[in-house]
């Protein structure tokens, strides 16, 4: 049986839907927002059954939306070479709620996995081997969290009286510069101020 | 006699080492010349690019993609292109597309003519490096001609290419890829059934396509294992629909196998190549969308509108609906993709950089197990990794 990427978003929800939050499709891709209870049960389902056999674990990442309750997202990108598809696994979690680790499943978890850990301190219950893994050795902080400089907080260089590298807190000659480009009539999807009974008579005519 | 007890011994198999194929410590665990256990460090040229796109407009982040992977650096760009494409909604124009595919498979060859010979050189074959960065000259020759870069080219750009090819590069191009032909065969009787490279290389390091899937391994290391699956068959993207070529497969899974896809490969990428300049059509090279690619310089001078268009290009940028994809690209070394998270602002939320180096360099425990100290070096020879990337 040979499905397309709307059809297999049918039959995931038809089988397991009860373990999925939601099954989304867009920009021709599909999306599956899973509870972090039934993470490793979804993946296991999508790389075992024989509609969809995503055998292949192509990357692991993380996302920070620092608005929200759970605000990281975990993102498992799949691919099933006799589909031909990939499908994307999502699960929300905060900087306290483990994720269980996806290793037994597929080999390849492993070092992606490390890499969320490094750089959004996402924490992976039952990892063998959970350390850092792009960061310095000795590195504090989760750089690819939003409220993580850009700059970061340290600087080193080879200090000479001591014959060694030092760290040292960032000293810029100029302050990093961050510019404003949302302009308020285009791009933003915002209401403007003033401009709510707008949008009011904008739904209603499409409703 | 009294029996010694033999203890194992870690070994520090780098940052330095020629062989490492860039700033790779591999800490190995050695029971005498046998390798226990192999815990590759990396990092060491983390440079924080992801975090450095998302504060970057989506054009000036095309020039970081040049810098993961330097040895290919149009496949990367090609990759972020494509998905800023999809988020943008926007076809670019056929011959922008025959363009891009041209040079991703020059891409390719410049890969594969890097890997095989630095690769030969580091199981004991020197010849091969002398000549084969000799034609790799030619081949930045042409990407400088097309983009005023050598290497870090800042071509693919997207809703197209920064500028069209010049008068007579198709002649060149052309030229090359006759003469290329005898190139490859002369490289080849130096390596493919050289003795001491074969004793190097076969039975080395063997990955089957289950343990393939398990590591999510991709390009040339999965088709070693014989598994036809070629993204730019599987999954087209640009032009490669319309072109004709075959997908080399090995058999065996182990070093020479993976050498010889590679060799085929460069072999199918001349076909493409060939392909792309008789099939080359005329027209634009990016997107009618002032918007989206800048006006000509011309038209600056005396459009004001075409003026206004380009300053705010080059400060603001372009804004990209709310919306994420996941977009591959078939690099030389394998899957490459950007997950590509856009909150509708003029930079990148979130820019994952997959590559597929990654995957390849975390199986190098598992294929250098229980083979000899000299066998890592051309593992990691074999799986072809490139540490710009990795370590992004």
């Amino acid at each position: 049986m040979d499905l397309d990427i709307k059809e297999l978003g049918d039959y995931i929800s038809s089988t397991i839907g009860a373990e999925t939050e939601d099954v989304s499709y867009a920009q021709n891709e599909l999306s599956i927002t899973v509870p972090v209870d039934s993470l490793l049960k979804v993946l296991g389902f999508l790389r075992d059954d024989p509609n969809c056999q995503f055998k292949q674990l192509m990357d692991v990442c993380g996302v920070d939306y620092p608005s929200q309750v759970n605000r990281f997202c975990v993102v498992y990108n799949l691919l099933s070479l006799t589909l031909n598809l990939r499908v994307r696994v999502k699960v929300w979690t905060d900087e306290d709620m483990p994720v269980p680790t996806a290793t037994e499943l597929f080999s390849s978890a492993s070092w992606f996995e490390r890499e969320v850990w490094d750089l959004y301190g996402v924490y992976f219950t039952d990892h063998p081997d959970l350390r850092r893994i792009l960061t310095d050795y000795g590195f504090e902080g989760h750089p690819l969290r939003k409220d993580f400089p850009l700059t970061g907080y340290v600087e080193l260089r080879y200090d000479d009286e001591q014959k060694r590298v030092v760290y040292e807190p960032v000293k810029l000659t100029q302050e990093f510069r961050s510019f404003d480009f949302m302009s308020p009539w285009e791009g933003v999807q915002a209401v403007l101020p003033g401009d709510e009974k707008a949008a009011e008579a904008d739904n209603e005519g499409t409703s | 006699m009294a029996q010694t007890e033999i203890k194992n011994y870690n070994l520090n198999f780098g940052p330095q080492h020629p062989a490492a194929h860039g700033v790779l410590r591999m800490v190995l665990e050695m029971d005498g010349e046998v390798i226990d256990r192999c815990d590759p460090h990396i990092g060491l040229l983390h440079r924080g690019t992801e975090k450095l796109i998302e504060h970057k407009t989506y054009l000036q982040a095309v020039p970081y993609f040049d810098r993961l992977d330097y040895v290919a650096p149009q496949n990367q760009e090609h990759a972020f292109a494509l998905a800023t494409e999809k988020l943008l909604g926007i076809e670019v124009p056929p011959r922008a597309q025959y363009i891009r595919v041209l040079f991703a498979e020059i891409g390719r060859v410049l890969n594969h003519l890097l890997n095989i010979t630095s690769y030969a050189m580091d199981v004991g074959a020197m010849t091969p490096m002398l000549w084969g960065f000799e034609e790799r000259e030619v081949l930045m020759e042409f990407c400088e001609r097309v983009s005023g870069a050598r290497m870090h080219m800042n071509y693919f750009r997207p809703g197209g290419v920064s500028a069209d090819m010049p008068a007579g590069l198709n002649d060149d191009i052309n030229l090359w890829a006759e003469n290329f032909v005898q190139f490859m065969d002369d490289l080849e009787t130096l390596l493919t059934e050289n003795r001491i490279f074969k004793q190097r290389t076969v039975d080395i390091g063997v990955i089957t396509a289950e343990q393939c899937f398990d590591w999510g391994f991709s390009g040339p290391n999965i088709r070693a294992s014989g598994i036809a699956w070629d993204l730019r068959k599987s999954q087209p993207y640009d032009c490669y629909r319309d072109l004709e070529f075959d997908v080399p497969i090995g058999k065996n899974g182990d070093c020479y196998d993976r050498y010889v896809v590679r060799i085929l490969e460069m072999r199918e990428s001349l076909k493409l190549i060939h392909q792309c300049l008789e099939k080359m059509p005329g027209g634009p090279c990016k997107v009618d969308d002032q918007k989206i690619s800048p006006p000509p310089r011309a038209a600056m001078k005396s459009s004001m509108e075409a003026l206004i268009h380009h300053f705010k290009l080059y400060t603001e940028g372009y804004h990209v609906p709310t919306g994420e994809t996941y977009t591959a690209v078939e690099a030389p070394k394998g899957e490459f993709a950007v997950f590509l998270v856009s909150d509708g602002s003029n930079k990148p939320y979130r820019c994952k950089i997959r590559a597929p180096g990654f995957a390849h360099l975390q199986a190098m425990e598992f294929l250098s197990k229980g083979h000899m100290l000299a066998d890592a070096v051309a593992n990691i020879g074999s799986i072809d990794v490139v540490f710009g990337e990795i370590d992004r």
